[in-house]
C-alpha cells in the first residue's frame, strides 16, 4: 500500500482511494455507485446538479467536487440522500418541457434514466411548462433543444476543455439562465462539429446528431435493461 | 337556417364504445317528430399546430400520440410521408415487409377489439337488450369462448405490433426510409405456432358477422342506411391492399369517380368542408362538390372498391359478401361488421405468408436519399383511408402538417346515419328510452369511428341522456 492510499467508508463500507481523488472517484473505482448528472469522466468537476449529495462527516457535499480524506465517514445510500435527489431531479423534470414520450434521447436518457432508478413514476411537483424554450436547427448536422436543457454545463465544459472552442455559454441568471452559443445565438454561425465532444456528453435530447431520430429500437437502447450505474457498481469486487 | 327554437331537444352525451368523445343531439317537434339529428365530435386536440417546428423525423413517433388503438396507422403515414422527405420511393424489401407486419398485425388487434368488445354487445344480445348486459361484462358471461378469443386475438395482433415496432402502443419501428429493427427467428416461430388456432378464431368470427347479417337482412338493410360513393387505396392490379397503392373513388353503384390517383396530388381530389357545430371537418370529393361528393371509409368502402382480395379465404368471402347485392357495391351501415371481419380474416392469411418470408430476417433496414420539401403518406388505417402531409424547411423542421383521418372522412355518413335511424326508429314515439337512444349509437359503433383521432382528445365518460323541453329546461335525465 503506496502512502498515497486513503482509507475512508462510504455506507459502512471501507473504501480505499488516492489523494487527489474526489469521493465520487474513490467510489466509482471501489464499484458504489453515487447518481449524478452534471459530472462526466473527463471533464473538471462542475458541483451544479447537486445530485451527487452525499454526507461527509454528516454534513451535505457534493461527492463530485469534494476530495477524499483519511477516515472521513461518507453516507451516499440512505433514505434521506435518496429523497433529496428524488426531489432535485423532480424539479428538473418540471423546470423545462421533458416529454420522454416522444423524445428520440428517450431510453439513452440519463434524467430519465435516473428517475427510473430512483423510483420517480411522475413528477410531484407542478410543471412549470415553460414557453420561452426553442429549437435551434439551424447547423446542419445537430440542434439544440432547450426545452430540454437541464443546464448541466457538459457542452460549455467539453467545448472549452476538450474541443477548444467555447461554443456553449451560460447566459442570464436565476431562472433565466439558459446556454447560448457564442455568436448570433444561432448554431449554425458557430465552428461546432458533428464530431465534437460537446455534442456527445449531452445527458438528455437537448443538444443532438440530426437524422439519427429513432435508428435505436426499443430493447436495445441503453438503459433498456440494466439501470443507469449498473456499468460502475460493475467494478466491485 | 332552420329555426329550431321552439323544439325539443335530447342529448346523448358521450356516446360510448366507440374511441373517444362525441355526443348526438335529437331535436323533437311537440309530436316527437324527429326535426334534425347530429353527431357532434367535441374535442379539440391541435396536433398539425404542435408538429410544427419539430424535427421530421419525429412525426412519426409524435403524431402516433393521437390514439392508443392504432397509433400504428399514424406512425406508418408519417413514416410513409418522411420516406418521401429523405427522398426514398422504395424501402428495402426488408423494411416494407416488416412494416406491412406491423400493419396487419394492427389491422388483426384493431378489428378484433372492435367486433368482440365494442359491437358484439348489440349483435348478440339485441340492440335495446338491458343495458346491464349489454357490454362485454355481459359477452364474457353468456358467451366466454367469444370474449376469450377476442382476448386473444387482440393479444396476437398486439405482440406483432411489439415484435415489429418495439413496444405495443406508441413504439418506434418505423424510421424515416425504412425500419430500425428485423423479425428474429424466434419471434417469428413464436407467432408461427399460434397462427392457425388465429386463422381459425378469424373463420369464426367471419361467420359470425355473416350470418347475423344474412339472417337479419329485413332489418339490417334499411338500419341507417343509404346510398353514398365509397374511397379506398387500391393496388395497382386492383386488389386491396391495406399498405400501400392508390386512390380509387367509386359511387353507390359501383362506377369509377376517379382510379389510380397517385396520393401526393390528393388535394386535387378531396376538399375539406368546416362547418361550425362540429370540431370535425367534412371532406369530400371535389369534382362532385360539397352536396354530392361525400364518401365512406374503412371496411366497406375497401371491399365494395376492390376488384378483388389476394388472398384465397378472404377472396371467396368478399364473393359471398358481394353476392348479397349482385356484385353492385353494398351500401348498408350494417354491412360494415362483415366486411370488417373479411378483413380480419385477410389480415391473418397475410400474416402467414409475411411471417413465411424469409425478407423478415434481412438486414438492409434504411436507404436514404435526396431530402425533398414535401412528402404525402397515406394508409388504410382499421377504420379507413388516412391521409399525413408534411412540409419540411431547410433546417429540417416540420413546417406544415395537414391530416385526414378516417372518421373525419366519415362525418357525413355518420351524421346520415344517426339522422336515418333517428327518423325511423325515435320519430314519433312516446316515450323515448334508452334502448332507442341505443340505436343511434349501434349505427355511431358500425363505422368504428376513433373521434380522438377525428379531431386530432381522449376520454371515456358514462352515457348521460338529457331531455330538455322547448324552454330549454331539463325535464329528465338518465344515466348509465
Amino acid at each position: 500500500m503506496s502512502e498515497n492510499t486513503i482509507t475512508f467508508e462510504i455506507d459502512g463500507v471501507e473504501v480505499q482511494g488516492t489523494a487527489g481523488q474526489t469521493i465520487m472517484q474513490a467510489a466509482d473505482v471501489a464499484g458504489i455507485y453515487i447518481p449524478r448528472l452534471c459530472a462526466f469522466d473527463g471533464l473538471e468537476p462542475f458541483g451544479s446538479c447537486r445530485v451527487c449529495t452525499v454526507k461527509v462527516n454528516g454534513r451535505f457535499q457534493s461527492a463530485c467536487t469534494q476530495p477524499i480524506a483519511e477516515g472521513i465517514i461518507v453516507e451516499n445510500d440512505s433514505e434521506e440522500l435518496l429523497e433529496l435527489r428524488r426531489n432535485l431531479v423532480d424539479m428538473l423534470f418540471v423546470e423545462g418541457n421533458h416529454f420522454c414520450m416522444f423524445c428520440e434521447k428517450s431510453g439513452n436518457c440519463e434524467l430519465q434514466a435516473l428517475a427510473y432508478r430512483l423510483g420517480i413514476a411522475a413528477p410531484k411537483y407542478p410543471y412549470m411548462f415553460p414557453a420561452d424554450r426553442n429549437v435551434d436547427a439551424t447547423h446542419k448536422d445537430v440542434f439544440i433543444d432547450h426545452n430540454r436543457c437541464i443546464l448541466c454545463a457538459r457542452c460549455v465544459r467539453a467545448s472549452r476543455d476538450l474541443d477548444g472552442k467555447n461554443v456553449f455559454q451560460f447566459v442570464g441568471r436565476g431562472p433565466q439562465k439558459r446556454i447560448a452559443v457564442n455568436s448570433r445565438a444561432r448554431l449554425v454561425d458557430t465552428d461546432l462539429n458533428v464530431t465534437d465532444k460537446a455534442v456527445e456528453v449531452c445527458p438528455v435530447g437537448a443538444i443532438l446528431t440530426k437524422h439519427v431520430g429513432y435508428s435505436i429500437p426499443v430493447g436495445k437502447r441503453k438503459y433498456d435493461h440494466t439501470p443507469i450505474g449498473a456499468d460502475i457498481e460493475a467494478n466491485k469486487k | 337556417m332552420q329555426d329550431t327554437q321552439d323544439l325539443k331537444r335530447v342529448v346523448i352525451e358521450p356516446v360510448t364504445r366507440v374511441e373517444g368523445h362525441g355526443k348526438v343531439t335529437i331535436l323533437l317537434d311537440e309530436d316527437n317528430k324527429v326535426k334534425q339529428a347530429r353527431l357532434h365530435i367535441v374535442e379539440f386536440r391541435g396536433f398539425e399546430r404542435f408538429i410544427q417546428g419539430r424535427p421530421y423525423w419525429e412525426a412519426p413517433v409524435l403524431v402516433q400520440r393521437l390514439c392508443g388503438i392504432c397509433p400504428v396507422s399514424h406512425h406508418l403515414a408519417a413514416a410513409k410521408a418522411m420516406d418521401l422527405i429523405v427522398g426514398v420511393d422504395q424501402l428495402t424489401p426488408t423494411a416494407e415487409k416488416m412494416r406491412r407486419l406491423m400493419h396487419y398485425g394492427q389491422m388483426f388487434q384493431s378489428h378484433s377489439l372492435h367486433f368482440f368488445h365494442l359491437a358484439s354487445p348489440d349483435l348478440l344480445f339485441g340492440f335495446d337488450a338491458d343495458v346491464a348486459v349489454r357490454n362485454v361484462i355481459g359477452v364474457a358471461a353468456a358467451h366466454k369462448d367469444l370474449a376469450v378469443q377476442g382476448v386473444m386475438m387482440r393479444k396476437y395482433g398486439q405482440e406483432i405490433i411489439k415484435a415489429t415496432a418495439g413496444k405495443k402502443i406508441h413504439g418506434t419501428g418505423a424510421i424515416p426510409g425504412g425500419v430500425n429493427k428485423n423479425l428474429t427467428i424466434e419471434e417469428r416461430d413464436a407467432f408461427l405456432k399460434d397462427i392457425d388456432q388465429m386463422t381459425e378464431w378469424s373463420r369464426g368470427a367471419l361467420k359470425i358477422a355473416k350470418d347475423y347479417t344474412v339472417e337479419n337482412l329485413e332489418a339490417v338493410a334499411p338500419f341507417g342506411s343509404f346510398d353514398s360513393n365509397h374511397v379506398s387505396l387500391i393496388r395497382e392490379d386492383g386488389a386491396m391492399d391495406l399498405y400501400h397503392g392508390n386512390l380509387r373513388a367509386i359511387d353507390a353503384q359501383g362506377e369509377k369517380i376517379f382510379d389510380q390517383v397517385d396520393y401526393q396530388n390528393y388535394l386535387d381530389y378531396i376538399v375539406e368542408d368546416v362547418r361550425d357545430w362540429s370540431y370535425m371537418k367534412f371532406p369530400f370529393i371535389k369534382s362532385l362538390g360539397v352536396d354530392d361528393g361525400w364518401y365512406r371509409v374503412g371496411p366497406l368502402a375497401r371491399v365494395n372498391a376492390c376488384d378483388f382480395i389476394d388472398t384465397p379465404e378472404a377472396e371467396a368471402a368478399r364473393k359471398e359478401f358481394m353476392a348479397v347485392t349482385d356484385g353492385k357495391p353494398n351500401n348498408l351501415t350494417m354491412a360494415y361488421h362483415w366486411a370488417r371481419m373479411i378483413e380480419t380474416l385477410h389480415s391473418i392469411e397475410k400474416i402467414r405468408e409475411l411471417l413465411e418470408d424469409p425478407d423478415l430476417q434481412g438486414t438492409d433496414l434504411v436507404l436514404k436519399g435526396d431530402r425533398r420539401p414535401e412528402g404525402v403518406g397515406l394508409i388504410e388505417a382499421p377504420r379507413g383511408t388516412l391521409f399525413h402531409h408534411y412540409k419540411v424547411n431547410d433546417d429540417d423542421q416540420v413546417e406544415m402538417a395537414n391530416l385526414i383521418v378516417s372518421t373525419t372522412s366519415n362525418n357525413e355518413p355518420m351524421n346520415r346515419a344517426v339522422s336515418k335511424v333517428a327518423m325511423d326508429h325515435i320519430s314519433g314515439k312516446p316515450e323515448i328510452t334508452e334502448g332507442l337512444l341505443n340505436h343511434i349509437e349501434v349505427a355511431i359503433r358500425a363505422y368504428d369511428p376513433c373521434l380522438s383521432c377525428a379531431t386530432h382528445a381522449l376520454g371515456k365518460m358514462p352515457l348521460t341522456v338529457r331531455l330538455v323541453d322547448n324552454d330549454g329546461n331539463e325535464v329528465a335525465k338518465k344515466s348509465t
